[in-house]
């Protein structure tokens, strides 16, 4: 059995964003047969967690040098190019 | 099951229709109510501000109508509620994702958060009211605070 990717969740502050758009993410990709875990961080913790990352999404900037793919997208709370955004959370898994 | 968006909307904590000069001025307006009805410490509104300023909230919303979503760190709340309110005019608030981008918004909930975790079925509803264009622009349109609860409570109920 494949060990689950991880995905990192990042927002301001790790309380109200990421909350959402982690749960949201668990579900689109179980719903889609791939089982993923998430840990939510805020936007400044982002650098000192990635190393423990297969794939990082990201409601805020965060630094753009980073050894691991990052998706920033409101798509989780907007539900605009919802559809689009999950496609490319798999491609990106898929990648590493 | 229980509805958190009506059970957390406290009457007092919600402004339909309003005009205001800036962003600072609409957190300032629901954070002051927010406090006065005991949810949330003094230091509640300055810390939606500053951290408004530093990690913006804007969301551009498919309907056209936007929406804004201010909170601060659980510190400064003392149980957990939403403020809300609806502008007449908008105002701009920077995009969460490209904070140099700038969003006009009416549609403000201001998240007073205790515990993570306790409250992710409000965020959730936040979420799913902000994903339907139709339900915004009710809102938008409401004049009464039994009106909004209303649209709420048969949305969310109609949506599980």
């Amino acid at each position: 059995m494949n060990t689950p990717k991880r995905i990192l969740v990042a927002c301001g502050t790790a309380i109200a964003t990421s909350t959402v758009v982690a749960k949201a993410i668990e579900e689109a990709l179980k719903e889609k047969g791939i089982a993923v875990t998430t840990r939510q961080c805020k936007a400044t913790e982002v650098r000192s967690l990635a190393d423990n990352a297969d794939l990082i999404v990201t409601t805020t900037p965060v630094p753009n040098d980073l050894d691991v793919p990052v998706i920033k997208t409101l798509a989780f709370l907007t539900g605009i190019g919802k559809e689009e955004v999950i496609e490319e959370i798999i491609k990106k898994l898929e990648g590493k | 099951m229980t509805l958190s968006i009506p059970s957390l909307l406290d009457s007092r904590c919600v402004l339909l229709k309003c005009e205001y000069k800036n962003s600072d001025d609409v957190i300032t307006a629901i954070g002051t109510r927010l406090f006065d009805a005991g949810y949330v410490k003094d230091s509640f509104v300055q810390a939606a501000i500053d951290r408004e300023s530093e990690l913006p909230t804007g969301l551009p919303l498919a309907g056209g109508i936007n929406a804004a979503i201010p909170h601060t760190e659980i510190e400064h709340v003392i149980r957990p509620a939403l403020g809300m309110a609806t502008l007449s005019k908008p105002v701009d608030f920077q995009n969460m994702v490209s904070p140099t981008e700038t969003v006009p918004v009416r549609l403000i909930f201001v998240l007073a958060l205790e515990q993570p975790k306790a409250q992710i079925e409000m965020l959730q509803e936040v979420a799913s009211v902000l994903q339907n264009k139709e339900l915004v622009a009710d809102v938008i349109n409401q004049n009464s605070y039994e009106g909004i609860i209303e649209i709420f409570t048969n949305t969310i109920e109609n949506s599980k």
